[in-house]
């Protein structure tokens, strides 16, 4: 098989995980794109101990280190958003759409303030 | 053309095609079940290419573990079918030419480097990969299970304690 081929898929994983960090503003969707972008880095990985002749079996190895960095990430990212939700009662990180609810945005960390709801 | 060869082909158009809909989708429900579905074909290729152990962790913890974690804080923040947040028509443009941009440098300049033409596949077996996790790279391995652990502690730390209205209020925000 030509290792052109997974080459090819990591780069199209590359292009939609940038799309979703990039145009999607709301948190959840923002952590997906970046799994996608790990999971490309993994498919080259596996590709280069599959199909370039590496002589060490360090690509599955370190796909597997990718894969357990990126569980510890969503369990702490996750339980950010959830925070985040319990403080301004949404997730979305568009700065514009948090300004434009006052009653919700109006935490202040200047005096560390929080009204009460 | 091979048999393999057009395995992977189909493999990898179902994951493209799923990771298209996990990042185009409206509904953020929609997006992270998509998000299921390209990650087990990833594991179909993982498997094509010869990498077992590889692909039985990826459906063991991303399809088990980070998925079900993501629907958990989908249901926790109340963003079902109706929660998306949209942004404007000239950001997702912007967006979605610059993502362009960078997937065909990125397969321009990868398959430039590798080539075209066919090799055979000669992964390591899991005896190779087990020998080298306890072998080369035991010191990180542990290290793993420091930041493994330390997340645990963190994240129910954060989700529990600091962000609350009450702990605030009560001016220990730990």
């Amino acid at each position: 098989m030509s290792p052109a081929l997974p080459m090819m898929l990591a780069a199209l994983l590359v292009g939609a995980g940038l799309y979703g960090v990039l145009a999607r503003r709301h948190a959840v969707l923002m952590l997906i794109g970046v799994e996608l972008l790990l999971a490309a880095a993994g498919l080259m990985l596996v590709t280069a101990d599959s199909l370039l002749g590496a002589e060490t079996g360090s690509g599955p190895v370190a796909t597997i280190f990718i894969i357990t960095i990126a569980a510890a990430e969503v369990v702490v990212a996750l339980a950010v958003f959830t925070a985040l939700y319990r403080l301004r009662g949404h997730v979305d990180l568009d700065v514009r759409a948090a300004a434009a609810e006052p009653d919700r945005s109006d935490f202040d960390e200047a005096d560390g303030e929080v009204p009460a709801r | 053309m091979t048999g393999v060869d057009v395995m992977f082909i189909g493999v990898g158009l179902l994951t493209t095609g799923a990771s298209w809909l996990a990042v185009l989708s409206r509904s953020v429900l929609y997006a992270a079940l998509w998000l299921v579905v390209t990650l087990l074909g990833l594991a179909g290729c993982y498997l094509v290419l010869g990498a077992e152990l590889v692909a039985l962790v990826q459906v063991l913890v991303y399809v088990g573990g980070v998925v079900v974690l993501v629907l958990f804080a989908l249901m926790l923040t109340r963003s079902g079918v109706g929660g998306d947040v949209q942004t404007s028509v000239p950001h997702r443009v912007f967006a979605g030419v610059l993502s362009a941009g960078v997937a065909v440098l990125l397969a321009v300049a990868l398959t430039a480097s590798v080539g075209w033409e066919a090799r055979t596949i000669a992964a390591s077996d899991s005896a190779e990969i087990g020998a080298d996790i306890f072998g080369v790279w035991v010191w990180p391995f542990e290290l793993l299970s420091l930041v493994l652990l330390l997340a645990l502690v963190a994240a129910v730390a954060v989700a529990r304690g600091a962000g609350t209205t009450e702990s605030v209020s009560e001016g220990s925000p730990t």
